[in-house]
């Protein structure tokens, strides 16, 4: 059985062709033997995995209540998953063992999803390249010298490796999506408010959403169908009911608007990702899709803003790793103050740093107006783009990433020719809306390169059902890399 | 705000961020921050007369569950994750506050 589809393992595992207990070995044993290399999982968790696929195993009268029964699924490692390491792939939360569960793990388990390990990551998601994580970076499974993209970059080569179908990540600037691309596979950010941030360590807390990596579209839409919905446990999940996004994947997309912001995506694109786009929109063509230009004047300043609001955000949320609480604890601390100082210097790397620094800088008196109140206006500006482009289109399409994985390294010493990797992927976060990347071919016919679709606050369906039928005319989700 | 950062204006910072940064790091974040903040300049050139700033894209207060006691974490579970603490007490330990 190949740990490819969610959905054709849970129907195998209904029909008798596999039992759970085997599947989730096969994942574990495909773990073991790919991850030295890849360095995609910081743990895994084998005696619980097979223990709850094993009492799946017995209770076939609930199997049809389950529509993930038996699926392996890891989770990035800053989603709380109880009594299991979560560390953020920082050294301050090393021995970190939450006492609950993420909402989305407690939706996915119910679902009959079975919890085999957690996933490598930037630390605290901050990163483009898994280069962040204190515990080594990952490798892309394309091609072992380059990066998987980040932040969550261990939950896009584990899918895309096929040691788990099913992984979920969290995106606050192109952190599911820019990996997902980069890893040849599916992945969704999904409309602010989409879905539960309970239980995620929290980085930008106006512009996080846990997402699904996956090797389909009907997958991760499958996947998002099931974490998303209103949780008393967070004010900002919305409480708006999720329509049923796989019956909305009819491969239809007759008449569907689609515009291309051409000032802004044209420039700097590598030339296997232009070709690759430029095909993806002619393939939409030919399935009845309408492509217009349309024009986000704002979008320039994208990463500038983003990247003055969320360091901002980090440098709040980031205040409660302290040494008191949980995690790392300096132990050349005379008083308390010092722990503090220590502790943090010592727990944190230097991306994290730079970025707490950065926050502190903009929301310190004097430069408060001329930097973070000043980005939160032009935020407003991006918003309004988006909202006028939406009278015009259904969704905005653009490459995901302008360049296909870079190499392990190159991009290390200079944070922002790194940060610049975000470039198409801010907005949907800045303001709020739903976007999925999908593979649309292989750039210089090596390396994946990533389709990305955005759609209107809330009309994930619409920007699915897309997705879903490019899929289906294309075919590229299907490429796989040669381990 | 200049192109550049002096180490005192870097030392401020690091002490409201509770960094206790090595001096490596206090010319390294110098240098990268201005960096950043000169690429950063670019939005200082929009127009944003009359412009709401946006702090959450979500407009309203969110939604609120009643509020009706319910149970919380253990506390022993939670306390069992702290460095020190002295779970008899319901107490996490902190080195000396005062003094020195």
């Amino acid at each position: 059985m190949k740990l490819e589809s969610a959905r054709a393992i849970a129907q195998a595992i209904r029909d008798g062709q596999a039992s759970a207990v085997e599947i989730c070995r096969a994942a574990l044993g495909r773990i073991d033997d790919a991850d030295r290399r890849l360095n995609a999982f910081r743990s895994t968790t084998p005696e619980a995995a097979v223990q709850a696929a094993a009492a799946l195993d017995a209770r076939p009268e609930a199997w049809a209540d389950l529509p993930l029964l038996g699926v392996p699924v890891a989770f990035k490692d800053n989603i709380c998953t109880r009594g299991v390491p979560t560390t953020a792939g920082s050294r301050i939360l090393e021995g970190y063992l939450p006492p609950f569960d993420a909402t989305v793990v407690e939706r996915l388990a119910r679902a009959g999803a079975v919890f085999v390990g957690k996933t490598n990551c930037d630390e605290f998601a901050m990163g483009s390249s898994n280069e962040n994580s204190a515990f080594g970076p990952t490798r892309n499974p394309w091609d072992a010298d380059r990066t998987p993209g980040g932040s969550s970059g261990g939950s896009a080569a584990a899918v895309s490796a096929r040691l788990v179908p099913l992984a979920l990540g969290s995106d606050t600037g192109g952190s599911i999506r820019q990996p997902a691309a980069m890893c040849g596979v599916v992945g969704i950010k999904p409309s602010y408010g989409r879905v539960s941030r309970y239980g995620l360590l929290a980085f930008g807390s106006s512009l996080d959403q846990i997402g699904p990596l996956a090797t389909s579209v009907a997958d991760a839409a499958l996947a998002l169908q099931i974490i998303a919905g209103p949780d008393g446990r967070d004010a900002t999940c919305l409480d708006t009911p999720v329509p049923d996004l796989l019956a909305a994947l009819t491969g239809d997309v007759r008449g569907l608007r689609i515009g291309v912001p051409r000032d802004h995506v044209e420039g700097g694109l590598d030339t296997g990702v232009a070709e690759a786009f430029e095909q993806a929109l002619d393939v939409l063509r030919r399935e009845g899709a309408e492509v217009h230009d349309v024009s986000l004047p704002h979008s320039a300043a994208g990463i500038a803003v983003y990247y003055l609001i969320s360091t901002a955000e980090a440098s709040s949320n980031l205040a409660r790793y302290d040494g008191v609480r949980y995690g790392y604890r300096t132990q050349r601390a005379e008083s308390l103050g010092e722990m503090y100082d220590l502790t943090r210097d010592e727990g944190f790397g230097a991306e994290v740093k730079r970025r707490i620094m950065l926050g502190t800088f903009v929301l310190s008196s004097g430069y408060y107006d001329a930097y973070y109140l000043k980005a939160q206006q032009v935020r407003t500006l991006i918003r309004r783009d988006y909202e006028v482009a939406f009278e015009r289109v259904d969704l905005i399409a653009a490459p995901t990433s302008p360049v296909p994985a870079f190499r392990l390294g190159e991009r290390l010493d200079n944070p922002l020719h790194m940060y610049l990797a975000d470039v198409f992927t801010v907005g949907a976060n800045l303001a709020g809306l739903p976007a999925v990347s999908v593979p649309c071919g292989l750039a210089g016919g090596t390396l994946p390169v990533g389709f990305q679709l955005t759609g209107r606050p809330l009309e994930e369906a619409t920007m699915l059902r897309a997705a879903d039928a490019y899929e289906r005319a294309s075919r590229f989700s299907r490429l796989s890399p040669q381990l | 705000m200049s192109d550049e950062f002096t180490t005192d204006e870097l030392r401020h910072l690091a002490r409201l961020a509770r960094l206790a940064l090595t001096p490596g790091e206090l010319t390294l974040f110098s240098r990268q921050l201005a960096q950043f903040l000169t690429y950063a300049r670019q939005v200082q050139a929009i127009d944003t007369s009359g412009v709401r700033p946006t702090s959450h894209p979500l407009a309203g207060t969110g939604a609120l569950r009643p509020d009706q006691e319910r149970p919380s974490l253990s506390r022993d579970e939670v306390l069992a994750q702290a460095p020190e603490a002295d779970p008899a007490a319901g107490l996490f330990k902190v080195p000396r506050v005062l003094g020195s």
